[in-house]
């Protein structure tokens, strides 16, 4: 069964067309990468997915465990296992990652209908999954995201993808305005997070994030449609060929 | 800002204003309007000494020649003092010996507020003065407390038991001709706290008084006089809420803190008077005059508020920096709504040397409403080495509000030190939305965002009502989010 499955979604923002059908399905456990130049919609899907306001959803659909996911509120769709990790996470001052995350754990709770975590059960919980992460003991103060350097948002992403334990992780451009060191330390923690239930969807405008996070299928996103699907190795290819030939390719198609 | 955000914010439906109720009780009130006559109905109510008679009519004498100030950053239809009822009293047939004789529709009264006099159910390690209307019905703990030697009463009470001290300090801090507001409250004021702390006195509980508005057309004018002795302590809470009424009325109270030499008062408010409707019919005119006299060297006073009712707040918890080393602290949140207003800040008069004064200012503007800061700080001539830090922060929510800040800097000594910040953010769609991708709602995302806001403030604040405010904070802004 899939665990996701979009059928010939169409979107738009303030009138403009971004996407023009997207087709796409995910099981469970597979690691899907999203490319494509910029301009081709590649954020849009994944606001979209996760309920950003601003967009239009002008035609097709997307069910997500078996529920019509742009149905959902932007927080019911979080609640039933759907995780965006942010290209520009938020700052929010004074609010403490520790407090934001007890309050995002509990919501999802109630959602399904579980009592509250008692207070020293969560502060376990998140102990335990910051070892895990390997995360610095400062950040359960820390109000969350200010003041943290760009690799420390990217990674409190990850880590916040931990503690939710969610069932489909969407990847926004998680590598733009990482260094070398950032980027393998953020990939590490998600390949600890892979496991053989849940699904990742990983939008990367470059090559080089899918050496350390391998996919199993790649898709080009072209225009507001995927004009390309392969394995791993079409992220190889495109980092040696670009994107011209694939634009190439559209337009002689026409 | 732009459309989707409106679109959020009409989503939202306001919350009713939770303590809108009011009671339904036989009511003893003075005759509409106010003369001479009214002063003296009241002080006769009172039976007080004749010294005190003299100086409600000096005071109102000195109101008749006063003009209504003009300076804020508000209009206001002009109040009509003829239409207001300066006394209103619950009846009772006899003196009060104990909580068993206060009318239990009184005490029901207050136990739906949440703030219960009776022995088996009081807040453990609070005791509390209710005040209904225009007289304090109940004083909790005031056996354990004079144990310690200190004195927490009504003030009509204080009059006749400790006049002494009443004398020597009443008005010694806002003289009763300060300004129109403070003259008119020191000609019909009818009740409110009194504490004395002994000196060397550490008290042994949070004091609190809870007002209560209920009779309509009727103005609240009480008044709180708190003397700190010698290496005393003590940390004093005041709450408020009133029924919701289609027409304004007037709170017009005069908090006067003495600190003598390295005594410490906290004084922390959380104001929930009835704000008015959404479309800024009714509600409380909250125009109080609140001032502490670091009299003493090392004194401290130390002032938190939590600002989330009333129709209109004006006003300026201030310190006067007496005593050499002394020090003083403004924590203030000012939360508006739909059509509320709030002009508040403080004043910090440096006059001893070495001292130190620190102002931090929270304000959350959503709706329609106006939120105002402003400021004084002053040093004067021979207070050397003074310091001030000013923290000034505004929040917007939603395009509709404004925010802004009025800050005033005095300086006669070279000596001093000022340091002031100021920011101004603005809850954004993409902090809602980033909380919404973690599972959390809209209005559980507002209140996570503005608790954070004004954590430094919340802190301050005694355990048990930090949560409250909290919780009142996120009431107060319901319907108010984009």
């Amino acid at each position: 069964m899939n665990m996701l499955s979009i059928n010939n979604l169409k979107a738009s923002v303030e009138g403009k067309a971004i996407l023009n059908g997207i087709n796409l399905d995910i099981k469970p456990g597979e690691v899907h990468a999203i490319m494509g130049p910029n301009g081709a919609g590649k954020s849009t899907l994944s606001s979209v997915l996760a309920g950003r306001s601003d967009y239009e959803v002008n035609d097709g659909s997307a069910i997500f465990m078996g529920k019509d996911l742009l149905e959902l509120s932007p927080e019911d769709r979080a609640r039933e296992g759907l995780f965006l990790a942010f290209q520009y996470p938020v700052e929010i001052p004074g609010v403490s990652s520790t407090n934001f995350l007890k309050t995002a754990i509990n919501e999802k709770r109630k959602y399904h209908g579980l009592d509250p975590m008692e207070a020293t059960d969560f502060l376990k919980f998140m102990k335990l999954k910051m070892e895990e992460m390997e995360m610095d003991k400062s950040l359960t103060s820390r109000s969350l995201n200010e003041g943290f350097s760009g690799g420390e948002k990217k990674r409190n992403e990850v880590f916040q993808m931990a503690m939710l334990e969610p069932k489909l992780c969407i990847m926004d451009e998680t590598d733009s305005g990482l260094d070398i060191d950032a980027l393998r330390l953020v990939s590490a923690g998600v390949n600890k997070l892979r496991t053989p239930e849940r699904s990742f969807l990983v939008i990367t405008h470059y090559q080089r994030l899918l050496d350390y996070i391998v996919p199993d299928f790649v898709h080009v996103l072209y225009k507001g449609r995927i004009v390309k699907s392969g394995d791993a190795s079409l992220a190889k290819e495109l980092e040696v060929k670009g994107y011209d030939w694939i634009k190439q390719e559209v337009e002689l198609a026409k | 800002m732009s459309e989707p955000e409106i679109g959020i914010i009409d989503q939202v439906v306001s919350q009713e204003y939770k303590y809108g109720f009011s009671t339904d009780i036989e009511m003893e009130t003075a005759p509409i309007g106010l003369s001479e006559d009214t002063v003296r109905y009241i002080s006769a109510k009172k039976n007080e000494p004749e010294w005190l008679l003299e100086w409600r009519l000096k005071a109102y004498r000195q109101w008749l020649k006063m003009e209504e100030p003009t300076w804020q950053n508000f209009s206001y239809p002009k109040v009509d003092y003829q239409k207001v009822i300066f006394y209103a009293a619950p009846k009772q047939k006899i003196k009060l010996d104990s909580l068993d004789q206060v009318d239990p529709e009184l005490l029901k009264t207050f136990e739906k507020l949440g703030i219960s006099l009776l022995e088996q159910k009081r807040l453990t390690g609070v005791a509390v003065d209710a005040v209904f209307d225009s007289v304090s019905i109940a004083t909790t703990f005031k056996d354990q407390l004079k144990e310690k030697g200190v004195i927490f009463c009504a003030i009509s009470e204080a009059v006749h038991e400790h006049p002494e001290l009443v004398k020597k300090y009443l008005g010694s801090v806002v003289p009763s001709t300060d300004n129109y507001y403070a003259a008119l409250n020191s000609a019909v004021f009818s009740d409110g706290s009194f504490v004395y702390i002994p000196k060397g006195v550490r008290c042994p509980m949070e004091l609190s008084t809870y007002f209560r508005i209920n009779a309509e057309n009727t103005g609240q004018f009480e008044r709180t006089l708190i003397i700190a002795d010698d290496e005393s302590y003590v940390s004093y809470l005041e709450g408020c809420t009133a029924p919701m009424r289609d027409e304004n009325q007037l709170h017009a109270a005069v908090v006067e803190l003495v600190a003598m030499e390295k005594a410490e008062i906290k004084y922390s408010t959380v104001q929930n008077w009835y704000p008015g409707d959404k479309d800024g019919k009714g509600g409380i005119y909250n125009f109080v005059t609140k001032r502490g006299s670091c009299e003493g060297a090392f004194s401290k006073i130390s002032w938190t508020q939590v600002e989330t009712g009333s129709a209109i707040t004006w006003k300026y918890p201030s310190c006067i920096l007496k005593g050499d080393n002394s020090s003083a602290e403004f924590f203030s949140v000012a939360v508006t709504n739909n059509r509320q207003v709030a002009d508040t800040g403080t004043k910090m008069i440096h006059i001893g040397k070495n001292t130190k004064s620190r102002i931090v200012s929270k304000g959350i503007s959503a709706g329609f409403s106006q939120n105002s800061y402003r400021g004084l700080v002053k040093i004067n001539k021979n207070a050397s080495q003074a310091r001030n830090y000013t923290q000034c922060d505004s929040m917007l929510i939603g395009d509709k509000c404004g925010a802004h800040t009025f800050p005033y800097i005095e300086v006669n000594n070279n000596t001093a030190t000022l340091e002031h910040e100021a920011s101004t953010s603005k809850i954004g769609e993409d902090q809602i939305f980033y909380c919404n991708q973690r599972g959390i709602a809209l209005e559980e995302a507002i209140s996570l965002i503005v608790n954070g806001f004004c954590k430094e403030v919340l802190n301050q604040l005694p355990m048990e009502f930090a949560v409250e405010a909290q919780k009142l904070l996120a009431v107060s802004l319901e319907g108010s989010v984009g």
